[in-house]
């Protein structure tokens, strides 16, 4: 089985597939209606400089994300 | 007639739904070729755009633009306006005959999920399948994508390249002469069995008592279990609807507390419920109709290309610091030939007046007041547009989405939110929209700061009293060969304002509790070349309020300073001003006092006054006053007058470098624009905020003209 990370600690380009969500029960709502629901995969396209945003690439489209936030949201690798 | 057909309708009416992005307002555009209203929402200040347009059938048809939304489940306020109405029509108050459900079709899985929400409402949904120009030909089957989701019809299009329009309005009379609603009666989710059995108690409550269809029972259930607030709704929603029988609200909430519970023993989380249901029947069609998705997460699109430099760690904010730079610059340099034209034009045209009429009062009272004071200000209609023109193409490309990205770091170091970055741009050009614009932003604290800095960022209307000012008293040369010194010292006035709100975000972010959580989820559009028709459009919709400002406020001031600026008639052995010993002259010495310690003398302080009701309405005052005070049959020319006058006294000039300077420092942070206030009163639904920031800046304002015009004095100026 491969090992559970969390978003923020993705490098750009990984792409993971989302097993869960921890903390934040509201942000949660929000992002399984955008689409980020367990199964889904995702890649990591930028981190921004000096602890600033992400940039992720979910189903079609490019979404930011805190990186407090993205602590909150586990995935597994794909090697 | 069939006896139970409804009643023949006058209008029959349209509702525009779709996410944020997804190219809604340019459909809107389209089908209501531009004729539209703007009003606002009952009870709130955000704009609702509707627009009349007669069907090929002969039916007039009313189309509805509701904010974009992602959800009928209400988070941000924006959301919160789209699912209160529609609560209303789901209770039959202001019920579309047909839903335009607006879906991007480079995005469908997501676009889908608003999609499979409208279908449930028991209102035709016709589907705009929009930007597919942005989609391989052949990819999307269109016929099997209506067929899967049971709806009136899905119209391929794209209405940057203007296609597919034609087709949505044929399918629109199609909608309205058929009265059969080809939907099915079950909701189409797959709910596992354990689920929908514990969840009969909730939609048995939507069927009993609110007489839902089954269908819409079962939606309407699973979106209060999810949320809280969805649950809400039904309590009270603004004017029309009084929400639900407070007995059945409380059985509602019973049951919902209860199924939560059963739901949890079930191993299921109830927040996730709802979109876990609807995105594996998305995912599901998705797979169908949709060809080649296998390389979508990986390729590296356009988009991404750009964003690698122009979201760079260093290259990012150095370009957008240049395009902000550049801007400025250009509204500066571009106007500068429109300018003289306008201005040439009111001059000739108030000659000609002078030359045909007789001279008399309604003379004067037409070349002083008339001309003299809105003409001073149409001048400024070229700068407008053209800052305008910028920051709507900025907004339309997808480039702004970026900057909010760029900047959120700092923004929340200041108590402010990445999202913050659009509103206080659009400051740029007039606060009230950005005030409006602070909507997206989900938190409280950040939006309140996000209102409360908002007027720092000099507004469009500054722009003609900084454009005086420089003209007249700032040297026109350049620094370097190629930096001008009035477009810098403009630049300075700018980021003055800018540097000073985001202090002050700091200052009040230390003082002002947190409510609820913040986040900054998102989305960041492709960029795309804007459609040049809604950018145009935009910038003539702002040039019309501006025209129509300097048609009304500044008219009406204009007039009514004539008079008081012209009566009493000074006797003719008065040597000196007129308009000194006039009613409007008084006023100003009244004033005089208090604003002397920051150079500004009795005119300036009736320009003060005037420009309660708008900032540039201190143009119009100082060329009315002008005006009137000139006393042969000639047209003044405000700025040489400016710098032409004289004190009496002293035979020095009045008005000088350190004045001017003074006073646009003044403008920078003076509260003035009486209809900010008004609409952060409506925003923040109390008076403490607006009275909390007339008090702020009128003190930011009076203070550092004051040590502005001291320090200059003292140094020898």
């Amino acid at each position: 089985m491969p090992e559970q990370l969390t978003i923020a600690q993705l490098s750009t380009d990984d792409v993971a597939r989302i097993v869960g969500f921890s903390g934040s029960l509201e942000l949660q709502s929000r992002l399984v209606e955008m689409g980020f629901l367990p199964g889904v995969l995702i890649r990591l396209i930028k981190r921004s400089a000096f602890g600033g945003p992400f940039q992720l690439k979910v189903r079609d489209y490019y979404v930011s994300l805190r990186k407090n936030d993205s602590e909150n949201i586990i995935v597994e690798k794909l090697i | 007639m069939a006896p139970n057909s409804s009643p023949k309708k006058e209008v029959f009416r349209i509702a525009l739904l779709g996410n944020p992005n997804s190219g809604k307002t340019a459909i809107f555009n389209l089908l209501t070729k531009l004729r539209h209203k703007v009003s606002n929402y009952p009870g709130v200040t955000v704009e609702q755009k509707t627009g009349l347009i007669r069907l090929k059938n002969g039916k007039m048809a009313e189309v509805i633009d509701l904010p974009g939304t992602y959800s009928l489940t209400p988070e941000s306020l924006d959301e919160k306006i789209v699912a209160e109405e529609v609560t209303k029509w789901i209770h039959n108050i202001n019920k579309p005959d047909v839903i335009i459900s607006v879906v991007d079709a480079s995005n469908l899985s997501r676009n889908l999920y608003l999609t499979t929400q409208l279908t449930d409402l028991g209102i035709p949904v016709v589907m705009a399948l929009n930007m597919m120009d942005r989609v391989k030909s052949g990819t999307i089957d269109h016929h099997l994508l209506k067929e899967k989701l049971g709806i009136q019809s899905v119209i391929p299009m794209s209405a940057k390249q203007k296609w597919g329009v034609d087709q949505l309005l044929e399918q629109l009379v199609d909608v309205s002469e058929s009265s059969a609603k080809d939907q099915s009666f079950m909701i189409p989710l797959n709910i596992p069995s354990q689920v929908s059995e514990v969840l009969e108690p909730v939609t048995d409550l939507f069927r009993e008592h609110m007489g839902y269809s089954p269908r819409l029972a079962v939606a309407q259930a699973l979106r209060i279990i999810t949320r809280k607030s969805a649950l809400d709704l039904y309590s009270n929603v603004g004017t029309d609807f009084e929400g639900i029988d407070p007995t059945i609200f409380e059985k509602l909430s019973s049951v919902r507390e209860n199924f939560i519970q059963k739901l949890g023993i079930l191993n299921y989380s109830h927040r996730i419920l709802e979109a876990t249901l609807r995105y594996a029947l998305i995912d599901q069609i998705i797979n169908d109709v949709q060809a080649d998705r296998t390389k979508v997460l990986n390729e590296v699109t356009r988009s991404e290309k750009l964003d690698r430099i122009l979201t760079h760690k260093w290259l990012g904010p150095v370009i957008f610091i240049s395009i902000m730079y550049l801007i400025f610059q250009s509204v500066f340099t571009f106007a500068a030939g429109p300018m003289d034209w306008i201005d040439a034009l009111m001059h000739r045209l108030g000659e000609t007046i002078l030359k045909t009429m007789e001279s008399g009062m309604l003379r004067d009272l037409i070349v002083d007041g008339v001309i003299g004071g809105v003409g001073a200000i149409l001048v400024f209609l070229p700068q407008i547009l053209i800052l305008v023109f910028f920051l709507t193409i900025l907004e339309d490309s997808g480039y702004m989405a970026r900057v909010a990205f760029m900047l959120d770091k700092m923004m929340t170091k200041v108590g402010l939110h990445g999202r913050s970055a659009l509103p206080l741009i659009s400051g740029y050009a007039c606060a009230i929209p950005g005030i409006m614009a602070s909507r997206t932003i989900d938190s409280w604290k950040e939006r309140l700061i996000t209102i409360l800095i908002l007027p720092l960022m000099s507004c469009s209307a500054r722009l003609p009293v900084y454009t005086l000012l420089i003209g007249a008293f700032i040297p026109a040369t350049t620094i370097g060969g190629f930096i001008s010194l009035q477009g810098l010292v403009l630049v300075f006035m700018y980021i003055l304002g800018t540097g000073v709100a985001f202090i002050l975000g700091w200052i009040f972010s230390k003082f002002i509790p947190v409510q609820g959580k913040s986040s900054f989820v998102m989305e960041m559009p492709p960029y795309r070349f804007p459609i040049m028709g809604s950018v145009f459009h935009q910038v003539f919709t702002r040039g019309k309020l501006f025209i129509k400002n300097a048609g009304q406020i500044i008219l009406a001031i204009s007039i009514v300073l004539w008079f008081i600026a012209s009566f009493p008639k000074s006797p003719d052995s008065v040597n000196g001003n007129r308009v000194e010993h006039s009613y409007a002259g008084k006023l100003g010495k009244l004033v005089e006092p208090i604003i002397e310690p920051l150079g500004f003398d009795w005119k300036i302080g009736i320009g003060l006054i005037t420009s309660f009701a708008a900032r540039e309405v201190m143009v119009s005052t100082l060329a009315t006053l002008y005006s009137v005070e000139n006393e042969d049959d000639s047209v003044v020319h405000l700025s040489e007058a400016l710098v032409e006058d004289t004190d009496p006294d002293t035979g020095k000039p009045r008005y000088n470098i350190l004045i001017a300077l003074s006073l646009m420092i003044f403008y920078v942070f003076a509260a003035q624009c009486m209809a900010t206030f008004a609409v952060v009163k409506v925003e923040t639904n109390s008076w403490k905020w607006p009275i909390f920031m007339i008090c702020y800046m009128s003190i930011l304002a009076y203070g550092s003209s004051f040590l502005v015009y001291q320090g200059g004095r003292w140094l020898g100026y």
